[in-house]
């Protein structure tokens, strides 16, 4: 078992009290999986990628454990987080591509990075060509700026310089959302690659487009409000939901082929509750179209089926 | 009739602005009242170009467009007024349209005074309402609200609530849906279809070929700056003839077919445009190509 997260709570300080983010999760990545995070925004899937690897000042850690290939993580203390870092997790945040420095070249970027982990450059060279041809790019992008690669090429860059270690986990956060439906293909299939290869061990594929994760994910995670709705494998995500958030939201995504004359799609009425001061019991129950009295409860997320994980009360029966 | 003839846009770009970027070049083609036409394109295609210059925020360098026969770039004054009270865009993000320290209900005040000043206070209220209800929003839900409490779906559909205050003919949506999330991009998807059968005429800039195809009636594909394929929707999907777009279509993530199975081969490194569009059947055009 590569990760394993038990009932992790990580709330954000504000003026106002405490924004649940991320409210009791408890969930297993196998080694070598591919797990797709998915939701709204503001349902706590970048907080979830962010506390596994670094909390900021503005969050806080409530309580539960991070188990990584057996060792738990110290997650609330930031500084003995730093031996963990980028040799066991990587993280590639929202719009890392954007947050390479305009001021160095990739290759010196790239060495000044690895000399902060007490990494020689020189000895690292072989294989970051090697690997950076593997994702079709030549040796002298590392003489180039950030400003001179496409969205694309930038994205591949930072793909090869976070797994460059050989991460156990990797966390990738709207890794394709920015880039357009071509490249997104390409970027998206090197996080298969790159499992395969075994560059990484296990990887978190966090974002709001369940059609990607369908494409390169084996599970699929759904989270809505803080809290975990239901876990199963892609296509058993797709193709037959138990939650009714999983399935509404599937619902109201129109496919190529689907047409507004013909087939009308629907969203989900309401919108995503408060998380200052989340409701009791069930957090969908107000949008849900099949909640009864026992929602009032809060359902657990538990084993509906073998390898399919829930958390409704009518998924459970 | 909106109509776009060999509209061409070239950038100046560099220093002194020497060298010329061509945005956008000879494109032509129509959009009816009632009618949703999708303009597809990738990042730098050329596609919000096109919108801007509809709404006359830029001036085309070549070619005209016109509205009913009047060349836009040439009004100026109160026709320019006028133009806009029939044609309206809204853009990517309903965030950024928002004054942040003022209420929501502001945006409708900015547009009474130069565009509806003839109404009185009843009127206007009255006029409020309906165009609220046409966009799915409850007044009372969203007005007097600050923009950070609603949500993005909402402040979207208030945009396209101001722009149906006017006698709108014409919308220019301009990416309006990719900021939404899933749960509500759908409803404003779904706003637009109802309101082509008020008779407006959407053009829907887009680079989601999902939701092209879903809402729009016409589809225009446009490639570095060229529409290299255009036609009825269902035959622009279900028969793409265009290298270019069914490379394109390949390559959208579905829920109901896997990357690996796609048969389409990529697109060849050196595929260039060799012509104008050729008509290959009853509404539906190519462009033709070739290899470099």
């Amino acid at each position: 078992m590569s990760l394993a997260v038990d009932n992790l709570r990580v709330h954000y300080r504000t003026l106002r009290g405490d924004v649940k983010a991320l409210d009791g999760v408890s969930f297993t990545v196998a080694d070598g999986e591919i797990m797709g995070l998915a939701g709204e925004s503001g349902c706590g899937k970048t907080t979830l990628g962010k506390s596994l690897i670094r909390l900021d000042g503005r969050m806080r850690h409530v309580e539960g454990s991070v188990v990584l290939d057996g060792t738990e993580l110290p997650i609330a203390d930031d500084r003995a987080m730093n031996r963990y870092r980028f040799r066991e997790v990587s993280l590639i945040p929202q719009y890392a591509m954007s947050a390479l420095n305009p001021t160095r070249k990739i290759g010196k970027l790239i060495g000044e990075l690895l000399a902060a982990r007490g990494e020689s450059y020189d000895d690292r060279f072989p294989e970051l060509t090697r690997r950076l041809s593997l994702v079709g790019l030549d040796e002298d992008v590392l003489e180039r700026f950030p400003i001179e690669l496409s969205g694309g090429m930038k994205q591949r860059v930072v793909m090869v310089l976070s797994t460059l270690l050989d991460p156990s986990l990797l966390i990738a956060d709207e890794l394709t959302s920015a880039l357009d439906v071509s490249t997104q293909k390409a970027v998206a299939e090197l996080l298969v690659e790159f499992r395969d290869r075994e560059f990484v061990r296990s990887t978190i594929v966090i974002t709001h487009d369940l059609a990607v994760l369908y494409q390169v994910a084996d599970t699929i995670l759904v989270m809505y409000a803080g809290k975990l709705v239901e876990k199963a494998s892609a296509e058993e995500i797709t193709t037959s939901p138990v939650h009714p958030y999983t399935q509404l939201l599937i619902a109201s995504m129109p496919e190529v082929g689907t047409r507004f004359a013909d087939e009308r799609r629907t969203g989900i009425p309401g919108r995503p509750p408060s998380l200052l001061r989340p409701p009791t019991g069930c957090r969908f129950r107000a949008r849900c179209p099949l909640a009864f009295s026992k929602c009032a409860e809060e359902p657990p997320f538990v084993e509906v089926a073998p390898r399919r994980y829930a958390a409704c009360w009518k998924a459970a029966a | 009739m909106l109509r776009l003839q060999d509209v061409t846009k070239v950038y100046k770009a560099g220093t002194f602005g020497r060298t010329h970027v061509p945005a956008v070049t000879e494109v032509s083609f129509d959009i009816a009242p009632g009618e949703v036409v999708s303009l597809i394109g990738e990042s730098g295609s050329g596609k919000t170009t096109v919108g801007r210059m509809i709404l006359g925020l830029t001036r085309p360098s070549a070619g005209a467009i016109t509205c009913d026969g009047v060349d836009v770039a040439s009004l100026q004054g109160r026709a320019l007024r006028r133009y806009y009270g029939a044609v309206q865009g809204v853009f990517q993000d309903p965030f950024s349209s928002y004054n942040p320290v003022f209420r929501v209900d502001r945006v409708f005040h900015m547009v009474r005074r130069p565009f509806l000043p003839e109404l009185d206070d009843t009127e206007w209220r009255d006029r409020l309402r309906r165009s609220l209800e046409a966009v799915g929003l409850e007044p009372d839900d969203v007005l007097g609200k600050y923009p950070h409490q609603l949500s993005g779906g909402q402040l979207q559909r208030l945009l396209i609530a101001r722009a149906l205050m006017l006698d709108l003919r014409f919308l220019v949506a301009d990416e309006i849906i990719s900021m939404l999330d899933a749960s509500t991009r759908i409803d404003v998807l779904n706003l637009l279809g109802d309101l082509r059968s008020r008779g407006l005429g959407v053009l829907f800039v887009t680079h989601d070929l999902a939701l092209g195809n879903y809402i729009s009636d016409r589809t225009i594909i446009l490639w570095r700056g060229r529409v290299v394929e255009v036609g009825a929707t269902p035959k622009v999907f279900g028969d793409p003839r265009h290298p270019y777009t069914r490379m394109l279509l390949s390559s959208v993530p579905q829920l109901s077919a896997k990357w690996e199975t796609s048969t389409v081969e990529p697109l060849e490194a050196g595929t260039e445009l060799a012509g104008p569009l050729q008509p290959i059947d009853d509404d539906h055009a190519v462009a033709a190509w070739g290899s470099r």
